[in-house]
């Protein structure tokens, strides 16, 4: 039963050594820092604040991607996880949703406190939780082809990165737009917040064929 | 344990196998086959092929020609080899956070049991390697010899005819090797299959052996 593998991972991620705790903390980090750099100017902070707000979370998404398949491969699981009568995309994702639900779920709780640091208004932390929860999850689907194809690689951390951003920026651009859209008056909220949202259905399908393809290439 | 009254008639055909790591030509034009109750042992020193002609056979590694194929009467047709086999290889593929028990709870879930035959309880596969009562432990904490005992059980939870071992005792005691003989020998007369590749004799007996020469040899025979 491939639904075994996201109960596992999902217990990984919150053991020592697991990612949940290092994305929030890094998230809070970079969020709480801006104020002391920027000044105590509130409507700019207030202005500045979705966007601050989806930098740091897409920042923190992409600092635990590539432990996603390396652990197993380390230790060998990747091998057996391969061998398998189960599609090796479905496997895949799987091990996206386990990761989000370990490392992005996390991200979008800890926003609304992180939107007080920004003096965003109610609105503006609901609609920035409200598209960190749909885009993130394109954030780990991207990622996981980027962590496939350096999973042969012993420090592919930062090489994962940049592999991924590019693909990252229109996530970045439909979720930032759509938060503003939801405080800013004339600009509509759901055009660019649908299309965020066919950007993570589309991901969804696509990253986990791309990596599962990666992967089944990897071989050593 | 399952006791094979009428055992499914299973076979696994490799045919003309090389593989190739880089440039180099491993090894070339390996056939053997295997019918049920049979084991291979891989023999040869170090750097001879005998991992790769392994992770080949399991479907890891894809050859440069041959193919590997599996047969029975009971699984449906078309079945990839890689499905109707376990692997150990010399890492345990155990997560040293979790508890034995966890690890083997998944591991038993997510594998499943192939047509024909079913795994033991995490308790039995505890016991039969000669650890029972220690499943609560982080696997992480074991020594080097009772993790490979417990990636050994991990073979046990759920059934799979084809049992491909890569220097199984390694990191063993003597008495662990011979707890390890006497499962591979149980698990051939359930009629399963085993190829193993190994330095200690495992005492088998009926094995066939397959001498592996590695790129050395076959270069003197293509000179």
């Amino acid at each position: 039963m491939v639904i075994a593998l996201l109960f596992r991972d999902l217990k990984l991620s919150v053991r020592a050594g697991g990612g949940a705790l290092i994305g929030v903390l890094f998230f809070t980090t970079v969020v709480a820092v801006i104020p002391f750099g920027v000044g105590p100017d509130l409507n700019l902070l207030s202005r500045i604040g979705p966007a601050i707000v989806w930098i740091g979370a897409l920042l923190s998404a992409l600092l635990g991607l590539d432990r996603m398949f390396q652990t197993d491969r380390e230790d060998g699981s990747l091998d057996l996880l391969l061998m398998q009568e189960h599609p090796l995309a479905l496997t895949v994702l799987v091990k996206c949703l386990a990761h989000w639900l370990g490392n992005g779920l996390p991200l979008v709780i800890a926003s609304p406190l992180l939107g007080l640091f920004m003096n965003m208004d109610e609105v503006a932390i609901g609609a920035t939780m409200l598209t960190l929860l749909v885009g993130t999850p394109a954030l780990t689907f991207i990622g996981a082809v980027g962590a496939a194809v350096a999973v042969a690689l012993p420090r592919g951390g930062l090489l994962v990165s940049i592999l991924v951003l590019p693909l990252a920026i229109p996530v970045l651009i439909f979720g930032v737009s759509a938060s503003y859209a939801a405080v800013q008056d004339p600009a509509p909220f759901m055009p660019p917040f649908l299309i965020l949202v066919a950007i993570t259905m589309f991901f969804a399908v696509l990253g986990p064929l791309g990596a599962a393809l990666a992967l089944r290439n990897a071989g050593d | 344990m399952m006791k094979h009254n009428e055992s499914p008639q299973m076979r696994l055909t490799v045919e003309a196998l090389s593989a190739r790591r880089g440039e180099d030509l491993i090894f070339k034009d390996i056939s053997f086959s295997l019918g049920t109750g049979e084991s291979l042992i891989l023999t040869g020193r170090n750097g001879s092929g005998k991992s790769t002609l392994l992770r080949a056979v399991a479907g890891l590694l894809r050859p440069e020609s041959g193919r590997v194929t599996w047969e029975s009467d009971e699984a449906e047709t078309g079945t990839r080899a890689s499905e109707a086999c376990h692997y150990l290889g010399h890492r345990n593929a155990m997560k040293a956070e979790l508890s034995v028990r966890e690890n083997l709870e998944f591991w038993q879930d997510f594998f499943g049991d192939f047509s024909g035959g079913r795994g033991m309880t995490i308790a039995d596969a505890a016991e039969a390697v000669g650890l029972g009562g220690i499943a609560h432990l982080p696997f992480g904490y074991l020594s080097a010899g009772q993790q490979r005992r417990m990636a050994f059980a991990k073979l046990l939870v759920a059934w799979r005819p084809v049992w491909i071992l890569d220097e199984p005792t390694a990191a063993l005691d003597v008495s662990a090797e011979s707890v390890f003989t006497a499962l591979i020998t149980d698990h051939l007369a359930q009629g399963g299959i085993v190829l193993a590749a190994t330095h200690q004799p495992l005492g088998l007996e009926n094995a066939q052996e397959l001498k592996m020469t590695g790129f050395a040899g076959v270069m003197e025979s293509m000179w």
